[in-house]
């Protein structure tokens, strides 16, 4: 499946917002990955095509960083937090809920597809820890504790 | 303590409207244009004579390295930076700048590129800041259209473009050169320096890179006068300071309060105090996980939340994220999940942080255990202090500092723990 006429136009605009193909790189995977979840094979080479780079120079970027997807995700990527002020604050109870309510470890997704776990280094919710981003605006939720999960999983957490 | 009408984040909390409208009502963009044509020397000299020291971790005062921007252009244009990567675990202060005051930080912007002859502005924003980029450029999009950005920005002659640029998180990006390799489209890899950014940065065109919040301060100092900026706190220490308070108090939050304010009324007075009291403070990392952590005796001890005062104790200010631990704690776990976390975030260039960085999170995660003999203690501070000093960037020192913290403060826990370890191990024998 190739990609969608607006995404299309929109990596060709960050080519002139970002000051050329090169910076326009990491938004252009950013975009897709907003739109899909994750960036396959397919859309990272279209994506390069587009901008007038190699395949490679895109791989070597999204393989950088951390938070672009080239594996297929859930529906809603959990990013649980694994800063010093969760963990103090006892994030590791909620690991533990998470993955036994999910019946997944990190960087897995649940059979209904619905749900992957991440671990991250501190995602700046440290007034709110334990915290966690969930879904793809990244919305922030904490404070988390093991008996209420609600607040992260809605009503699958029940 | 900081009164009300001193605050220069009167949104931090966002409980009042934090678009242009509500910033302008609560004081901003107000005569921007006219700040402006006092020129730029003016602007810098205001912001050298606030004492403003970059509020992103290193301290370096942002008007001196303002000035270290070429007079005249030689043909090349000037960036403006703004490291928005906020990433040091324990950090949460910039975040709320951006979602709920983001107009201090684009009027900033504009102030700041003028005063380094910058038409450009690019702000860097981590991955994981989703809905603060969409306030960013929700607040960014309201300027242009107010005429505040652009042509002619604010009526004050100078044109001025700013955008927003996304990470993907690595914490690395934080790294100024590494986040001007980043905003080129690379790795984000740190740069030799020399040449320093405002040399050859972006581009390899003068580059000055400044933490969101030594940005957003800028117009409220520029208007009340930098004189009233080093009213607070104490000299070389100066201006109001954006604390981000987490781990064992009562309760964790984000408040703005005047530099130098002591360790206790910072908990007391906006923590709600220490989880389980006073004498249940075990340490405390007083600046972000990088800077080495403090016990509770010398915090107890007229602590003084500055720069100066931090470094006389051997700690650091950092980005002012502090990071509290009672007894309960296991110190010796915390410094190893912290060695975790910059064994995953060494970007890999230099070999003594990336060989060094994953060395001393195995060793600690044996003293974590006990499994260890007492000399491995001062073989790891010796490792430390091969690492520290010896890289292109800072991770390397960031590695190693919180160890060193622990070994300086807290020697007896891991000996005790080696102890006990051995002998739990040797009991059975002795049975027999």
């Amino acid at each position: 499946m190739s990609l969608a006429p607006d995404l299309r136009a929109a990596i060709e605009a960050a080519k002139h917002h970002h000051g050329g193909p090169r910076p326009a790189m990491l938004e252009a995977l950013r975009m897709i990955q907003q739109d899909h979840g994750w960036v396959s094979d397919a859309h990272l080479e279209e994506a390069a095509a587009l901008l007038g780079v190699t395949t490679a120079e895109m791989e070597d970027v999204a393989t950088f960083y951390s938070l672009i997807f080239r594996r297929p995700v859930g529906e809603k990527v959990i990013l649980l937090c694994d800063g010093a002020s969760c963990w103090l604050n006892g994030g590791d109870a909620v690991r533990d809920a998470v993955m036994a309510r999910l019946g997944i470890g990190f960087g897995e997704t649940t059979a209904d597809g619905k749900y992957t776990l991440v671990n991250i280094c501190c995602v700046g919710g440290c007034d709110h820890a334990p915290a966690a981003v969930i879904g793809r605006d990244r919305k922030l939720v904490g404070p988390l504790t093991a008996d209420d999960l609600e607040g992260l999983l809605g009503e699958d957490a029940r | 303590m900081l009164k009300d009408e001193d605050r220069i984040f009167t949104n931090l909390y966002g409980m009042h409207d934090r678009t242009l409208v509500g910033a302008r009502k609560r004081g901003h963009w107000d005569g921007t244009g006219d700040l402006i044509r006092k020129g730029r020397e003016w602007i810098v000299e205001e912001v050298k004579s606030s004492g403003l020291r970059g509020r992103g971790g290193a301290g370096f005062p942002t008007g001196l390295k303002w000035s270290f921007m070429p007079k005249e252009s030689d043909g090349r244009p000037h960036y403006l930076v703004v490291n928005a990567d906020e990433s040091e675990p324990g950090t949460c202060k910039d975040r709320e700048i951006m979602r709920h005051d983001p107009h201090t930080l684009i009027e900033g912007c504009l102030i700041a590129g003028f005063g380094m002859g910058a038409n450009t502005g690019y702000i860097y924003i981590r991955g994981e800041y989703i809905r603060e980029r969409e306030a960013l450029q929700a607040a960014i999009d309201e300027a242009y259209d107010a005429g505040l950005l652009g042509k002619n920005a604010a009526g004050s002659g100078w044109d001025f473009d700013l955008y927003l640029h996304h990470g993907a998180g690595a914490y690395i990006c934080g790294e100024e050169t590494a986040l001007l390799e980043s905003l080129e489209g690379k790795k984000g890899m740190p740069r030799m320096k020399p040449p320093f950014p405002a040399g050859a940065g972006l581009y390899g065109c003068p580059t000055t890179v400044n933490n969101v919040e030594s940005i957003a301060v800028v117009p409220t100092i520029l208007r009340r006068g930098g004189e009233w900026f080093a009213g607070f706190g104490r000299p070389n220490n100066t201006g109001t300071k954006i604390f981000a308070v987490s781990g064992h108090v009562n309760r964790p939050c984000v408040v703005e309060e005047a530099m130098s304010i002591s360790f206790e009324e910072l908990i007391d007075r906006h923590c709600g105090g220490i989880r389980g009291g006073w004498d249940n403070l075990k340490a405390v990392i007083p600046g972000g996980s990088s800077v080495p952590m403090l016990p509770a005796a010398t915090m107890r001890d007229g602590a003084i939340m500055d720069f100066d005062w931090l470094r006389e104790n051997r700690s650091g200010l950092g980005t002012a994220a502090v990071i509290v631990m009672d007894q309960s704690t296991d110190v010796i776990k915390a410094i190893w999940r912290l060695a975790k976390f910059y064994k995953h975030e060494s970007c890999g260039q230099c070999t003594p942080c990336r060989e060094g960085s994953g060395w001393m999170m195995r060793v600690m995660e044996r003293l974590v255990r006990g499994d260890a003999d007492p000399a491995e203690i001062d073989m790891l501070l010796d490792v430390t202090k091969q690492v520290e000093g010896h890289t292109i960037c800072a991770l390397g020192d960031a590695a190693a500092w919180p160890i060193q913290g622990l070994i300086r403060h807290f020697r007896h826990e891991i000996e005790d723990r080696i102890a006990h370890k051995r002998n739990k191990r040797a009991a059975p024998v002795a049975a027999e």
